[in-house]
């Protein structure tokens, strides 16, 4: 399993392997869980897996890990963005 | 003489910049699905019971198989552009097909699961959908809204990487050039093809004024310290416009599939 | 691009001369900046005619009460494609597609930009919507009539064009995305050597900042016009009552664009302002960084205001209050830059010239717009004057007062760059003067009847309101000739203006340190650079 890369090298084949059976085991325990009766926590443990499985296709596959750290300051202007707006407009809805 | 990569000219590319004009583009797509997100995050604050209700009429099977498939597809993406790198075309050509071919068994799936609903009389408008609760109602627009403008991008990306595949199969290895002033160098001179031992396979004729331009493509396993990733820009950015279709079915897949 | 020898004595030939394919496929073909930046001018110029065209024949109706000679369809109609065609074909666009394509690679020093082909992609992507906008007048539903904001749920309901103009606007959308795309990615990577983020002259920042909002927000109208024709074709009800849907949501999605899509009107005006001022008071900016970090607030802090277009709404009294409060503070950036305008302008060596014209009447009237938007971002006051001409005066105060008076003052200042010829100055100035006041007279009185409770939209009103509006009708004919005189003159200084050398005005940024127009590759040499943009030391206008 290669983890240390040149400045220009690229992730060995190991990498993508490893980072696609942690994404399967992800998938498999989400899917476990959601048919558990867990309520409430069903929900945001769903998510919470999902963005395990969101942040390791970024890191890995995308090689946001291994971009110049501006790609991932930009990546989260964006998601902050998106966060902004549905948590403004929740301002409406939550309090109408 | 011999000649050097040294004194070639090459055309300017700018293998980051157009990195980032890709992660930009990706942002945009964020943001497009976002507006969605927003929609389906309102509306299952207002109606979480009618949202988990709904949920139970969708097939957590195929929606479990078409992630494994976009997961792996994202694999296959992603050893592809490795492969490249390491000058073995014939694997990236062939996972690159693997991506395409998950990609269309994906949307094969989808096309049996909508029918699926349709059949049932679940879709847009139907009277059978009028029927049901405002929550359950809104789900079911918002899951052929999402799911559909996400199978629109899984279509356009397997189009894309077909296009990307097939310049990626004619593509030669490495292309050294020579005009404008490194040509004027090569005045007088001939190219030659020789063995390890010197022997002359092959040369070319005198280099002189009518020449307009040199260019030598190289076919066949070039050593793999001389494959430049700026060559393989446009697959590279393409894998990145793959696993960010991914990366939306990520979590469209729990939001609409497991939340019963 | 292989290298060729330029004597150095020989100037080299404009990009004019440098044509790469045959008659208009020099231009319709071309990935040059420079020419895809004048093809936006024209195309905007021509947009912003038959926009105002539409405008000029509202203000005749509105003359007197009752039918002049429209009826209340065409009204509607005529006042939905006056926005459309104002807004998405010459505002939106506005500086950054026109003039910002010609100048920002001459102002960082750079050859073209990022993505040349992507460019040209813009620009028919910006002329087929534009198009596509205009065809739905002769379509069988006619043109929409849903004001140019679509609101749900007559804009689902509507029996008019409304999906082939919602289309349309998608497209121009996509336009949009590309060339901040393009804009972003140039100025991260294409900027000259010894050109830091510091040096970079103030109207590339506010490309900058732009870029962002145009690459952010876009995406999100981009969704919310899908939506409208998803819904208008398939009926999902997410924007439908009857089946749980939220009309709101779609204001909530249009406006998270809309709003910040006024700040893509205007930061790259401010930007034009941040470059005129200096030359013609002959010093530095003051704050030059206040300036630029003032750009990235707006555009930051712009896209959190959006609710404040929802006062009324139905939105709850708490997204209310945080609105308001964020709109109060998205005023502060722009008044540091209207302060550190006027303090360059304190004690500098002044020359009067038309740009010089123009950009203090886009402080002026800016202003009034800006003040008029914090009274407006009060709740208790918008409660009385939201959908009032109040509003409409007010967004024709900024967006025309606005990014109008800096289009036409940046025509003027890049005039000689970007033609080769200097403007015949006197009539020039008249033009300005007919501008200026024909504009105040049309869009004062509106502040006022506003205020007075005269609704906006209105085909027909009572007869208390008509001198206001008689008033406002002979201002726009005044407006009018202005902007006709301006671009005549413009047109007819092509052929008869002096010619012009590099530096006519003697401007400090790197666009003069080209010949004037620039040829192809606009540098010789790539330019070093070694000092501020804005550096007057040893700079002599000629």
């Amino acid at each position: 399993m290669k983890k240390k890369h040149a400045e220009h090298e690229n992730s060995g084949y190991g990498v993508y392997v490893v980072t696609w059976l942690a994404l399967l085991i992800l998938t498999a325990i989400t899917v476990t869980v959601s048919g558990m009766n867990l309520g409430k926590v069903s929900v945001l443990t769903a998510l919470a897996i999902a963005t395990i499985k969101g942040s390791v296709v970024l890191a890995f596959f995308m090689h946001l890990k291994y971009e110049k750290p501006m790609f991932t300051v930009m990546f989260y202007i964006v998601l902050m963005t998106l966060a902004v707006f549905i948590g403004l407009t929740f301002f409406d809805i939550l309090f109408r | 003489m011999s000649a050097t990569a040294g004194i070639a000219v090459h055309h300017h590319r700018d293998y980051t910049g157009s990195k980032i004009g890709m992660w930009l583009f990706l942002f945009t797509e964020l943001l497009l699905f976002g507006g969605l997100f927003l929609l389906y995050s309102v509306y299952r604050a207002v109606h979480p019971e009618d949202f988990h209700h709904a949920a139970m009429e969708l097939d957590k099977l195929v929606g479990t198989v078409n992630t494994l498939i976009l997961l792996t597809s994202s694999l296959t993406m992603a050893v592809s552009i490795a492969a490249i790198h390491r000058a073995r075309k014939g694997l990236s050509l062939v996972c690159l097909a693997l991506t395409i071919g998950f990609a269309l068994w994906f949307l094969v799936n989808k096309y049996f699961e909508w029918g699926a609903k349709f059949d049932h009389g679940i879709y847009p408008n139907s009277e059978i959908l009028l029927q049901h609760s405002h929550g359950e109602i809104l789900f079911f627009g918002l899951y052929f809204s999402m799911t559909g403008l996400h199978g629109l991008h899984v279509l356009i990306g397997a189009v894309v990487l077909f296009v990307v595949g097939i310049k990626l199969f004619k593509k030669p290895f490495e292309t050294i050039e020579f005009d404008g002033r490194g040509l004027k160098q090569l005045t007088g001179a001939r190219l030659a093809v020789v063995d390890e031992r010197g022997g002359r396979l092959w040369s070319s004729d005198t280099i002189d004024d009518s020449v307009k331009a040199v260019e030598i493509r190289l076919k066949y396993h070039p050593v793999r310290k001389r494959v430049r990733k700026e060559d393989y820009a446009a697959l590279e950015n393409s894998g990145l416009y793959w696993h960010l279709v991914d990366l939306i079915w990520i979590f469209l897949f729990p939001l609409f599939y497991l939340i019963t | 691009m292989g290298n060729h020898a330029i004597a150095k004595n020989a100037a080299p030939p404009s990009f004019y001369e440098t044509k790469r394919h045959p008659g208009i496929f020099a231009w319709i073909f071309s990935t040059d900046h420079k020419r895809i930046g004048l093809m936006y001018m024209m195309a905007m110029s021509f947009f912003f005619f038959v926009g105002a065209a539409f405008g000029i024949l509202m203000r005749l109706e509105l003359i007197a009460p009752g039918k002049q000679f429209m009826d209340p369809q065409t009204y509607n109609a005529f006042f939905t494609l006056h926005g459309v065609i104002m807004i998405f074909l010459f505002v939106i666009p506005g500086l950054s597609a026109s003039l910002g394509n010609f100048l920002l690679p001459l102002q960082i020093g750079a050859d073209d930009v990022a993505f040349p082909k992507l460019n040209l992609l813009s620009w028919w992507l910006f002329m087929s919507g534009g198009l596509l906008a205009l065809s739905s007048l002769f379509t069988r539903g006619g043109p929409p009539d849903t004001g140019w904001t679509f609101y749900a749920p007559y804009s689902i309901r509507s029996g008019t064009s409304v999906s082939l103009a919602t289309f349309a606007a998608f497209i121009l959308g996509f336009s949009s995305v590309l060339t901040g795309l393009n804009f972003v990615t140039t100025i991260h990577r294409m900027r000259a050597t010894g050109m830091g983020w510091f040096r970079m002259p103030l109207f590339s920042w506010a490309l900058y900042a732009t870029g962002w909002i145009q690459i952010l927000a876009t995406p999100v109208i981009g969704i919310t016009l899908l939506l409208i024709i998803v819904e208008r074709a398939f009926g999902i009800g997410v924007f439908d009552p009857a089946k749980g849907g939220d009309p709101i949501l779609f204001q909530h999605l249009f406006w998270i664009y809309s709003h910040p899509a006024v700040y893509v009107m205007v930061l790259p005006a401010m930007g034009v302002i941040s470059e005129i001022i200096p030359v013609y008071a002959r010093r530095t900016i003051f704050g030059y960084k206040f300036i630029a970090y003032s750009s990235i607030a707006i555009a930051g802090v712009g896209s959190l205001v959006w609710g404040h277009h929802m006062f009324v709404s139905g939105q709850s009294y708490t997204a209310g209050v945080v609105f308001s409060l964020l709109t109060f503070l998205v005023a502060i950036p722009s008044a540091v830059k209207v302060f550190n305008w006027v303090a360059t302008l304190y004690k500098g060596s002044i020359v009067i010239e038309t740009p010089l014209l123009w950009a203090m009447s886009f402080i002026f009237l800016f202003s009034i717009g800006g003040l008029t938007g914090l009274m407006i971002g009060a709740l208790a006051v918008d409660v009385h004057v939201h959908d009032t001409y109040f509003i409409v005066g007010h967004f024709h105060y900024t967006m025309f007062g606005g990014m109008g008076m800096a289009f036409f003052g940046a025509l003027h200042h890049w005039f000689p760059k970007m033609f080769g010829r200097m403007y015949h100055k006197t009539t020039a100035n008249i033009a300005w003067g007919l501008v200026f006041v024909g504009f105040n007279l049309v869009y004062f009185p509106m502040l006022i009847l506003g205020w007075q409770g005269m609704p906006r939209r209105y085909y027909d009103y009572l007869p208390e309101y008509q001198p206001l509006h008689v008033l406002s009708t002979v201002g726009s004919w005044i407006l009018v000739a202005g902007t006709v005189v301006l671009f005549v003159n413009l047109i007819r200084s092509l052929r008869t203006g002096e010619k012009a050398g590099r530096d006519p005005w003697g401007g400090t940024t790197l666009e003069w340190t080209v010949p004037s127009p620039p040829p192809l590759e606009n540098f010789e040499e790539p330019p070093i650079v070694t000092r501020g943009p804005y550096d007057f030391g040893k700079v002599v206008g000629k």
